[in-house]
């Protein structure tokens, strides 16, 4: 048994567990520790309310609305100013520290382990175990640490180390394991850029990602709401020199390219300057529509997808904007900018990156999951090929027949400028 | 939860790796807030020609003759790979499906699995060729099928076969877990929080 420190609900699943712990007559332990925000079903809309364009999905806000407050729990409602997707917003406001255990229903809680601390995705069943009991009964997983040594080459970012791990070790490479990324390459990445890459070890089935807190994680954190002040002292939280890992992966942080996915696993992913290889899955090739050794650069596109708790944070959307300022959105292409947090949405605005996207022809809109996967509302035209900073291009994630392929704002940004995928 | 200890029934072969928890359920398919309701959606993109029409698709398997009442279904690596959702398990549970066997599985699935009293078994790709489309007997004392071994960790292995709710397992220990929270708060004080307004 693991004692949990730090849970986070959202309407998708909140409802469901919080119903189900009250039909059992089970209250939740500790509910100061339990965290909710309506991000999952929520429009993204200007001027929304309750109202989704999910059908029903009105029934997910209110009813998980009732059982926060019925439970306790602090929630961030749907115009709440601190509303916006769970991975946003816990290390916007410091709910998720260093050394803690975070749990949420919800396979991206990995990217916290962005801050050192120990936070992985689990389904309704253990959200209600971690809220009766304040404990998890976890097998001890295996020990994975990758190195990224050397520097990233310039137009590299986190998103193509993580796709270039997933090409190289495939959807189950991390299967079970903590995988701790270390090297040169990772403590020069910003706090946004570490959760980017942890953001994506559920993608290879890993049971989480996690990275050595330093002076960067301390810089991030201190003055958040959540975070005690003045720091506590956490000790070296870092693995000991000399430590043995069940696995060791090595990769030259200077090789890597900018990436993109050609396929419906994220694992299925290339160099941008590559071409879809020769053994290619046939049932990916064919939901893709694409052909073994054809080039991906050029290929055109309907949409442009920036959004998602994998990049849409404010260095995210500065950096897509440099590429869009003062140019347009190729004819033909929807293009879409989804801020991961209202309040990533307001320091955007303050500094003016909505202004450069809507001069664009970007639409600029309220924060949440939104369009990274299809809910039963908003989709794209059907058969739409969409660049997506997002995380998963499985077979319908973003809707019947929408064709997903994955890669970093930057790219998302470029390729709805030129109307084609494009290297930045 | 109802024990699992054995189980013969056909083996329904889906071939294919990193079978996603989307595909399992489409997050379109969770229309409400219940555990229930799920079965009519489990596999829909595959499973109907028109999801919206529930047409069936007569290629997918489980809509062969052959395989109708199959109440074990076998698969790839990584099965359940994706979203957390739990609606994968709850679907495929109440569709009548109780155990999966397969070359690996995504690690929140399989817990998902544990919880809901469905047998995740992992075995080599070469023997699931040997099961799938035939009978098969799940074991899961002896931890075989139709003879061959398979692992599995020895509480996931009790949880099944005594159909035992966690919660319930773990509330045993709330003295300890109290006694140990009271210690923890003064070592961590800096987890503890105060309701914030």
């Amino acid at each position: 048994m693991i004692a949990i420190d730090r849970i986070f609900l959202h309407e998708r699943t909140g409802a469901a567990a919080l119903n189900s712990m009250a039909s059992a007559n089970r209250a939740v332990v500790d509910p100061t520790r339990v965290f909710a925000v309506m991000d999952h079903i929520v429009d993204t809309r200007p001027g929304r309310g309750d109202e989704t364009m999910m059908p029903g999905g009105d029934t997910f806000i209110t009813e998980t609305r009732a059982a926060c407050h019925a439970a306790g729990i602090t929630l961030f409602d749907v115009n709440d100013p601190d509303q916006g997707i769970t991975h946003v917003i816990s290390p916007e406001l410091g709910i998720v520290l260093p050394g803690c255990t975070f749990v949420a229903p919800d396979s991206h809680t990995c990217t916290q382990g962005a801050f050192g601390a120990l936070a992985w995705g689990i389904g309704s069943s253990e959200a209600e175990h971690a809220m009766a009991t304040g404990t998890l009964r976890v097998a001890k997983p295996k020990t994975m640490r990758v190195t990224f040594s050397g520097k990233l080459t310039a137009r590299v970012t986190a998103k193509d180390m993580i796709l270039h791990l997933l090409a190289d070790h495939g959807a189950g490479g991390g299967k079970g394991y903590v995988v701790e990324f270390a090297g040169e390459a990772i403590t020069a990445l910003d706090m946004e850029a570490r959760m980017t890459l942890c953001n994506m070890a559920t993608e290879l089935a890993a049971f989480s990602g996690i990275i050595a807190p330093d002076a960067a994680t301390l810089d991030y954190l201190k003055g958040r709401r959540y975070v005690p002040d003045p720091l506590p002292d956490w000790g070296d939280l870092r693995s000991d020199d000399g430590a043995l890992f069940d696995c060791e992966i090595n990769i030259d942080a200077s090789a890597i390219e900018p990436m993109v996915s050609w396929g419906t696993s994220p694992s299925h992913s290339i160099s941008l300057l590559g071409t879809v290889p020769d053994n290619a899955d046939v049932k990916a090739l064919a939901y893709m529509g694409l052909t073994t050794g054809q080039r991906l650069a050029d290929l055109a596109i309907d949409v442009a997808f920036i959004g998602s708790c994998t990049n849409s944070r404010i260095s995210d959307l500065r950096r897509a904007a440099t590429l869009v300022k003062s140019k347009k959105v190729a004819e033909g292409v929807l293009a879409l900018v989804i801020p991961g947090s209202s309040s990533v949405k307001r320091a955007a605005e303050a500094e003016g990156l909505d202004k450069i996207f809507t001069d664009a022809g970007f639409e600029w809109r309220e924060s949440g999951c939104s369009l990274c996967f299809f809910a039963g509302g908003e989709s794209f035209p059907p058969g739409s090929r969409v660049i997506s900073s997002t995380n998963r291009n499985f077979e319908g994630r973003q809707g019947p027949g929408i064709r997903t392929h994955i890669a970093s704002p930057e790219v998302v940004a470029a390729s709805a400028i030129a109307g084609k995928i494009t290297v930045p | 939860m109802k024990p699992f200890t054995t189980l013969t029934s056909i083996v329904a072969p889906l071939p294919r790796d990193n079978v996603d928890t989307d595909a399992i359920i489409p997050s379109c398919e969770m229309t409400s807030t219940s555990k229930t309701g799920l079965a009519v959606g489990l596999f829909a993109p595959w499973r109907y020609i028109n999801s919206a029409a529930r047409t069936p698709n007569p290629n997918f398997v489980l809509n062969q003759p052959e395989y109708h009442g199959a109440q074990i279904l076998a698969s790839g690596a990584n099965f359940g790979c994706g979203s957390s959702r739990e609606h994968a398990v709850w679907a495929l549970a109440e569709y009548g499906i109780s155990c999966v066997i397969a070359e690996s599985f995504a690690p929140i699935f399989y817990n998902n699995c544990i919880r809901n009293g469905i047998a995740p078994i992992a075995l080599p790709r070469t023997v699931i060729g040997t099961l799938a489309g035939g009978a098969a007997t799940v074991d899961l004392a002896a931890q075989t099928v139709n003879g061959h071994a398979f692992d599995i960790e020895a509480e996931a292995k009790m949880m099944l076969l005594e159909g035992l709710d966690a919660i319930d397992l773990t509330l045993k220990h709330r003295d300890a877990t109290a006694a140990w929270q009271a210690r923890d708060r003064a070592a961590r004080p800096w987890i503890y929080l105060e309701k914030h307004p």
